[in-house]
């Protein structure tokens, strides 16, 4: 071998290893916070997590959520009187390596039970793995229609996602918007949209009950997804001068561009709502501003300041655990801890881990209980039992405010403040 | 329309100056060193990572930090030559150049998720939401600054090329590095010095990235590596005034294909690169031609 070949190699492989120890450091998969209290074998959970990726934020808070169950049910004695081990994976937010996670939680770690990924695209392929292998795959951010209709769920019915599906999760705006007097009622409404299918159903059926609402579209369009720079989709929606901007968004980044370039254009919509990105706490309104985020809406099943006990304790738990604040928790917290909720409940009362009896108790139209509220899994497993709220940024907090009326909820913010 | 079409152009302008900061540093370090950075994109968000730090931890302004994020970049850039780069000989050296900066680019994303964590942020200061009103379109003073600065820098790096005693090693190591040696020129310390300076650019790019965008975090810079691999291709690689054309060319098109139906916009991004080469296989400027300017 030459020497510069052999130099070469070295560089490679101290970068291999340096790699490899840095992975190691953040994405290794690891045990529940408690060491086994007793010499039973512990029962193993999976999970592939978006540690690193376009997907991290999100799923490193849903590691936390699922943490967050592990610690909690240990504490309380384990499953079935065994410790609970959570096995996780990084699957850099890659479709194929989902796969390959999922594929080697069941056939190398050969976990007893899989927990889902974050996200609806991850959760399609990874619930095939699932259903080649009979698992149940109980998951908490797979609520795209695409999710749900997919031919290895059409087949197994293995998958069950706890939270909220997401096409109808913008009706309760939809309705407010078309139950305001004419003369308050916004006249026209722009829906641009990522190319994404968590983030274009919701958006897709508020534009059509708007229009039947008389609410004029001026922009309807999809843009990608991965593109680094959403400034001119944003620009061209400034442009429209729309009463209403409806933001089909993945993320926090999308829904900060769209806000920066409002400000630049010195627009601001009466009515701003967007589908995912305002619901993730802190990670929002250190981006966009305290201030900015006034006003802004989003619709989701949980939100910190929750009346549901349930909900309240494991604030409680986060908040001693993590600090911080109930507005400030990270929405996929909560959807990941009800997915440990629900396994948990069904292992107990099936007294067994085996999957087949776990997708049959699932489907069998028992409602079961979570920190986002009840649920009962329809015969694709999604969840009918489900309530849509819609939150807004109000003076710095996460507050209900749709339905209107219903519990918890208060007065719109409408319009909204200018930015700061 | 006529003013959707002005306003597509005015941002495919703007836009284009912030991403030729970007590809800059990739198109000096292809022209001198035969080297295919894939670390460039990481290297755009740890330059925005970097101003980050000073303001959120000194509140120094963005461009002021630049004093300091810049002078950093050059001996990060440097140091990486040095340890991973300058140990590729032979034939294979270009292609391995791809693995080697792969890694780096794998370390420094690490080492940014460890410091930084997976929350994406962004860089603020008044001029990065506040925009100038002109003919009625609100030019947006970031965007500006970055077009500016591009301008600027480009520039500079021309007459660095072309004017100067360290110029002339430069292109004669572009031309052909042995005859280079051959006339006394050191050429692992050009090839260092231009590494260097090719990152160091990059800390402009990734300030004005990390400004205008929705926020960064440590993995962002995958979404833009082939982008920014496309515009140096389409310019000719190592034409630096080429990258500055060719992002000004291809935001454009991009901006007025996002006017009627965005979702095309990166398959026309992609398309025009493709056709442009059937036209013009060396990209806009050609290699040679670059090397020869």
């Amino acid at each position: 071998m030459s020497s510069h070949r052999a130099r070469f190699l070295t560089i490679c492989i101290s970068a291999a290893v340096m790699s490899a120890v840095l992975a190691a450091c953040s994405s290794g998969g690891s045990g529940g916070s408690s060491p086994p209290a007793h010499t039973k074998k512990p029962i193993l959970i999976g999970t592939s997590l978006s540690l690193t990726g376009d997907f991290s934020a999100d799923g490193q808070a849903f590691l936390k959520g699922y943490k967050l169950w592990v610690h909690d049910v240990n504490a309380s004695g384990g499953l079935l009187g065994r410790k609970v081990k959570l096995i996780y994976l990084n699957d850099r937010s890659d479709q194929g390596q989902v796969v390959t996670n999922y594929t080697t939680l069941i056939s190398t770690n050969h976990v007893d039970l899989t927990f889902g990924p974050f996200s609806s695209l991850l959760t399609t392929p990874a619930s095939r793995v699932a259903a080649q292998n009979h698992f149940a795959f109980i998951e908490g951010a797979g609520g795209a229609p695409s999710v749900f209709t997919a031919p290895p769920n059409m087949q197994a019915h293995n998958v069950f996602d706890v939270s909220l599906p997401i096409a109808d999760e913008m009706v309760p705006f939809a309705k407010w918007v078309a139950s305001l007097p004419a003369s308050q009622r916004p006249k026209t409404a722009a829906y641009p949209m990522a190319d994404d299918p968590f983030a274009d159903p919701p958006v897709q059926l508020t534009q059509s009950m708007l229009q039947k609402a008389g609410v004029t579209t001026v922009y309807s369009k999809i843009f990608p997804a991965e593109v680094p720079d959403y400034a001119p989709a944003a620009t061209n929606v400034a442009a429209t001068h729309a009463d209403i901007v409806v933001l089909g968004s993945t993320d926090v980044p999308t829904v900060n561009a769209f806000v920066k370039a409002f400000q630049q254009q010195h627009y601001t919509p009466k009515i701003f709502i967007a589908a995912a990105g305002p619901d993730q706490g802190t990670a929002f309104t250190s981006a966009v501003g305290v201030g900015n985020a006034g006003g802004i809406m989003v619709p989701n099943a949980w939100y910190g300041g929750s009346q549901n006990p349930e909900s309240q304790r494991m604030v409680a738990e986060y908040i001693k655990i993590y600090g911080g604040t109930p507005s400030g928790i990270n929405a996929d917290v909560a959807e990941a801890y009800s997915v440990g909720q629900v396994a948990q409940q069904a292992v107990e009362h099936l007294k067994s881990l085996d999957n087949a009896k776990i997708i049959s108790y699932l489907h069998s139209g028992v409602t079961l209980q979570s920190v986002q509220g009840p649920v009962t899994f329809d015969s694709l497993g999604r969840n009918s039992a489900a309530t849509t709220f819609v939150f807004q940024w109000q003076n710095g907090k996460f507050v209900q405010v749709l339905p209107a009326g219903a519990p918890g909820s208060v007065t719109v913010l409408n319009p909204k403040p200018a930015w700061k | 329309m006529g003013s959707e079409l002005a306003r597509a152009v005015i941002n495919g302008i703007l836009g284009g100056g912030i991403y030729a900061l970007m590809a800059v540093g990739l198109t000096l370090i292809f022209g001198v060193l035969d080297i295919i950075n894939i670390a460039q994109g990481v290297m755009v968000v740890l330059g925005a990572y970097l101003s980050y730090a000073l303001s959120v931890h000194l509140h120094l302004d963005l461009f002021l930090g630049l004093l300091i994020t810049v002078p950093a970049m050059f001996a990060i850039g440097v140091i990486i030559q040095v340890a991973f780069i300058r140990p590729l000989h032979g034939s294979e050296r270009t292609s391995m150049s791809l693995l080697a900066s792969y890694a780096v680019a794998i370390i420094i994303e690490g080492v940014l998720y460890l410091i930084f964590g997976p929350n994406y942020v962004t860089l603020n200061a008044s001029y990065v939401t506040n925009s100038v009103t002109l003919l009625g379109f609100h030019l947006p003073y970031i965007e500006l600054y970055g077009f500016g600065l591009a301008v600027i820098l480009v520039a500079a790096l021309y007459l660095l090329l072309y004017r100067t005693r360290f110029g002339r090693s430069v292109r004669a190591t572009m031309q052909d590095r042995t005859a280079a040696m051959l006339v006394g020129v050191d050429v692992n310390r050009v090839a260092a010095l231009t590494y260097g300076i090719g990152v160091a650019v990059t800390a402009a790019g990734g300030m004005i990235f990390g400004a205008t965008g929705g926020g960064f975090n440590p993995n962002s810079g995958y979404d833009l590596i082939s982008r920014l691999l496309a515009l140096v291709i389409l310019a000719g690689l190592g034409s630096i005034g080429g990258a500055l054309v060719a992002s000004v060319f291809m935001l454009t098109i991009e901006a007025i294909v996002d006017i009627w139906q965005p979702s095309w916009s990166i398959v026309v991004f992609y398309a025009a690169l493709v056709i442009v080469l059937l036209v013009r296989p060396a990209g806009l400027f050609g290699r040679q031609a670059a090397r020869a300017q």
